[in-house]
Formats: structure tokens, sequence, C-alpha cells
């Protein structure tokens, strides 16, 4: 069998999520191909190389693709796909955006945001924002896959894949790229972190997640929110972790002044250990928190930050 | 200019959902069923084009059972100006519902159709790509702010890294994201003028499309539950137990 996963990058690096898409590729099991498709590339390319398990790496550097317009993307990926019976790519923006396109141009289904691999047709996906698990079964015979990167575990990097450059350019003509406004940021990203401290409403304004910002910074952590501080405008929406926000899993997820709606506990509740810091000691998130202590937020954080 | 607006009844997004005993779905028996939040959003964002005077007729359209007129109903109320309900009492996958919205797109000819990202059942976040795909029209996913200018339609999206802004050549798609807008409420008077507005019903089997799934729902289960922990007294008990007990600080 032949596997197409679709890299996920910035044009300067290629996102750790793709190492474990890829393990999901594995997981499938077949020869893998991993489709860099960008501009101006190169440094992307070069660790698509060394990712382990990957046979080859097709290059669409044009720039046609350098913001990965669902459009364009969407009709390159279908040019390629007669060679593999598998097409994958990551379930972040830009592989949502993508890849139902794709499903649609094959006519066949796609499977989103699967968690586990039980053969090469049936896999695992939460619905319900989490509070079900499906398996189901392709029928079709060619897959279209989207995968949650929190449920498999990165491949190394150590490999030299054979890099072969496409000369196919895709253009639909239907969509222009006009401007991006990215959050700037020193910290890891949300989906990469290994440890993360999220505010909820409880941090009463968005100025209040300074008090986040001390701690995040010793710990080498990024800052989440809760859709309810998203809501209330105290932060931007690319902090939202929650079913229709960022998905995390990391080694330590902190959450505080946040009470544990189902819709957040969907985002976060695969973290290895999770610590709650709510002054209502009935707030839900205790029941899922590995270490909880009932406090205002307010004396707290301080005084973590200044014991770490 | 004319709005497509697809929307789906799912389960109350405050609804915990249960799994049936022996695996086979969900139990939705006797649970409350709403509009789906991000479909009440793509309604909203179509009523303020037309209170701006873009749009001049909201269709609000959904695909299922005969109960589902009770959310084409609120979408009425909230300001659309007709309905079309799809019947059909198959579970249809997300291709399925996009090749028969294609067949309304191509019998309606609007010049946008607005639906939410994804249903807060299925959390499949596929059918207004899919449905853009099929028309051959560009998408604006993800959208936290829609502004049509001229042929053209300014989609702002919520992407990972911020947003990112997109051009797209009219007609087109747009998918909605949170902070779209804030649906309104509707009011009685509304409430009770919706039931006049006009409604067509129309058979799944009559837009000659074949329907058969493509996924089989093998089983469903329940999450693995996660065992709530130990409270702490102390800061310094919470930055010990990190640090010793559970070692993901140092």
């Amino acid at each position: 069998m032949s596997i197409l996963v679709f890299a996920e990058h910035d044009n300067s690096t290629l996102k750790a999520e793709t190492l474990k898409t890829v393990a999901a590729a594995q997981a499938i099991g077949g020869d893998i191909t991993l489709l860099v498709a960008g501009h101006n590339c190169q440094a992307v390319i070069d660790d698509a190389a060394k990712v382990n398990g990957v046979m080859k790496v097709l290059v669409a550097d044009n720039a046609i693709y350098e913001h990965q317009l669902a459009e364009n993307i969407s009709l390159l990926v279908t040019e390629l796909a007669s060679d593999f019976e598998h097409i994958i790519a990551t379930a972040l923006t830009t592989g949502k955006n993508f890849m139902p396109r794709v499903a649609a141009i094959l006519d066949v289904a796609q499977i989103s945001d699967i968690i586990g691999v039980e053969s090469s047709d049936t896999f695992i996906r939460p619905i319900y924002a989490g509070n079900a698990i499906a398996t189901v079964q392709s029928l079709d015979s060619k897959k279209v896959l989207t995968v949650r990167a929190t449920g498999f575990d990165g491949v190394a990097t150590d490999g030299n894949a054979e890099i072969e450059i496409l000369e196919i350019k895709t253009d639909a003509g239907i969509s222009s790229h006009v401007s991006d406004e990215l959050t700037v940021s020193e910290r890891p990203d949300l989906g990469a972190a290994n440890i993360v401290i999220s505010g909820g409403r409880g941090m009463q304004n968005g100025d209040n997640f300074k008090l986040l910002e001390g701690i995040a910074d010793k710990l080498g952590a990024a800052i989440g929110a809760s859709r309810a501080a998203v809501d209330a405008g105290f932060v931007p929406n690319d902090m939202q972790v929650g079913q229709t926000g960022k998905i995390v899993a990391p080694d330590l997820y902190i959450a505080v002044g946040i009470s544990g709606a189902i819709q957040h506990l969907a985002g976060m509740k695969d973290s290895k250990v999770i610590v709650a810091i709510n002054k209502d000691p009935e707030a839900p998130i205790f029941q899922v928190a590995d270490y909880g202590i009932v406090a205002d937020l307010f004396d707290a954080l301080p005084e973590l930050e200044s014991k770490l | 200019m004319k709005v497509l607006v697809p929307i789906k009844r799912v389960i109350d997004y405050n609804v915990k959902v249960r799994v049936k005993p022996d695996n086979s779905n969900v139990d939705l028996a006797n649970v409350k069923m709403a509009i789906n939040p991000f479909c009440e959003i793509a309604v909203e964002e179509a009523i303020r084009l037309k209170e701006a005077g873009v749009a001049t007729e909201i269709i609000a359209i959904s695909i299922g059972t005969k109960s589902c007129q009770e959310q084409l109903r609120t979408a009425l109320a909230l300001g659309a100006d007709r309905a079309i309900q799809i019947e059909t009492d198959q579970n249809l996958d997300s291709l399925n519902i996009a090749k028969l919205l294609q067949k309304v797109v191509e019998e309606e000819k609007p010049q946008l159709v607005i639906l939410g990202k994804q249903s807060i059942d299925s959390d499949n976040n596929q059918t207004g790509q899919m449905l853009a795909a099929l028309t051959g029209m560009a998408q604006g996913t993800f959208a936290s702010e829609v502004k049509i200018d001229g042929g053209t339609v300014n989609v702002t999206r919520e992407v990972d890294g911020g947003l990112q802004t997109v051009a797209l050549k009219l007609p087109a798609i747009v998918t909605t994201d949170l902070r779209l807008n804030e649906p309104r409420y509707a009011s009685l008077p509304n409430i009770m003028k919706a039931k006049r507005k006009p409604l067509d019903v129309k058979s799944a089997d009559d837009f000659g499309i074949n329907l058969t799934a493509r996924v089989n729902l093998l089983k469903v289960t329940p999450p693995a539950e996660r065992q709530a922990g130990i409270i702490v007294e102390s800061v310094d008990e919470l930055v010990e137990k990190l640090k010793n007990e559970a070692k993901v600080i140092s």
C-alpha cells in the first residue's frame, strides 16, 4: 500500500504534528510519501527528508502554494491521488480546510480526526466532543483521513528520504491571499508544548493573563484559554483549548479559573497530568484533575510563580 | 443577492450524551435537540447581511426527518425568508449531504452559502468544504469576519497561528467560527410570523443521487474515564507533588 501524508509547515519549519501524523501512517502500514507544498520552503524540505519512515518527499514549490489555499492545494493533492490508497493530513486548520475538498473531488468520504488505527480501513475517532468514541470502517477504495496529532507519538527525525521536485501547477484562480495577522510569541506552540497553562473566566480580564505569563516563562509553557475567556474578549481565539479550538495533550496541563465545561475537557483531557486551580470546590474540573487546589487564583498564581 | 444557509438539528450543546449499552451508537431518545450552534451563527450572519442591504433573500435548508422542521422554523423566526426541508430518515454522511446541497445550489443559484464549520455531534468539519469542491466555488472556512465587496467576498479566517484573510470570487462558500457574531434571540411576534413563512418539503429520493453510506459505524464506546486525583492543601505541596510524584517539572 502507498500512503501520501501532507506536511504541515509555515514555509520555514515542519510542524511537529507532522511527525505524529506520519506515526499514524506507519500504524496503517505501507510506503509513506510526504508532500511539501509551499513556496521558498527549502528548510521544510530538509526537515521532511529526515522524517523517519518516509520513503520519498514530493515537493511542490510555487507561489500559488505559498499560503496553502484550499482551492489550489486540493487540486494538487487530487492530481497526485491515483498513486495512493491513503491520503492523510493533520487535523490542524490547514488540513481541516483543504482535505474535505480532496475527498469530494475524489468522490470518497473523509474520516476526520482519527485518534487510533485498527486496520488499514478501520479507524477510531471521537464524536460528541469526545464524549463518545466511534470505531468506523471506510468502504471507499481510497481513504481520505485527517489525524488528531495528540493520538499518536511522533516518529524520530533520523531518516534520509529521496526528494522529488514536482512540476505540477494547479491554480484554481478563484481565491487569493490578502493578509495574515499572526500572533507573535516567544513561547512554544499550544499544540507542541510539553506544558500548557490555561486561564478561564475566573481570570476576570485580559490583563490578568499576565499572571500566567511569569509561570509559563519559568516552565517553558504555552498559554491557553477556555472558550469562556475567549468569548469574554480576554484573549484571542487562537488560544482557545476545547472542542472547537485546539486539542492539546501535554505532559502537564494547568487549568486556572476554568470550571471544566465538557467542551473544554474535550480539548485537554488526554493530558498526562492535569492541575486545577479554582476557588469553587464543586467545579467539574476537579473531577478530571490529578492535583487540585481550592484557592483564589490571585493568591495562588503569584505564590506558584515564586516557588518554581 | 440570495444567501443559502444549511442548518443541522443536533443534540443541545448543554446535554452530555450517553452511549447506548449495546455500543451501537449514542442514545438520543428523549434528549433535548437544538439548531447546531455554528449553524445558528451562520443564520445570524445571513440576517446581518440582509440588514446591511447586501443580502436580499435568505433560504434556510435542512436535511433529515420531519423533526428538523423545528430548527427551520427557528431559522425563519430569526429572520430567514423561506425554508426547504429535504426529507430522509437516513443518517447521511457529509459527502451525501454536500451532494444534495449541490443540487439545491444549482437550482437556487445563491451568491453565498453560509454553513457552520462543524456540527457538535459528528464533529466532522467537512460539509462546507465538500460543497465548495462539488460546486467549484472558493471557500472561506472558520470565518471570523465576512465582507462583501462587489464580486468578491473577503473572509477573515481563524487559523492556528492567528488570523488569515482571503479574497474569494463570488459565488462562494463561507463556514462560520465562534467569533463571527453573537446570534440574537427570536422575539415572540417573529416566532408567530415564522409559522406562516413558506417551508417546502422535498424528498431526498427525488434528487437522483446514490446516497449509499461510505462509512460503517462499527461501534461506539464511552471514553476512558479519568479518575479524580487529590486536593492539595498548599502551593508548596502542589510544587512538591509535581516535582517528586508526577515528575513533570524539575
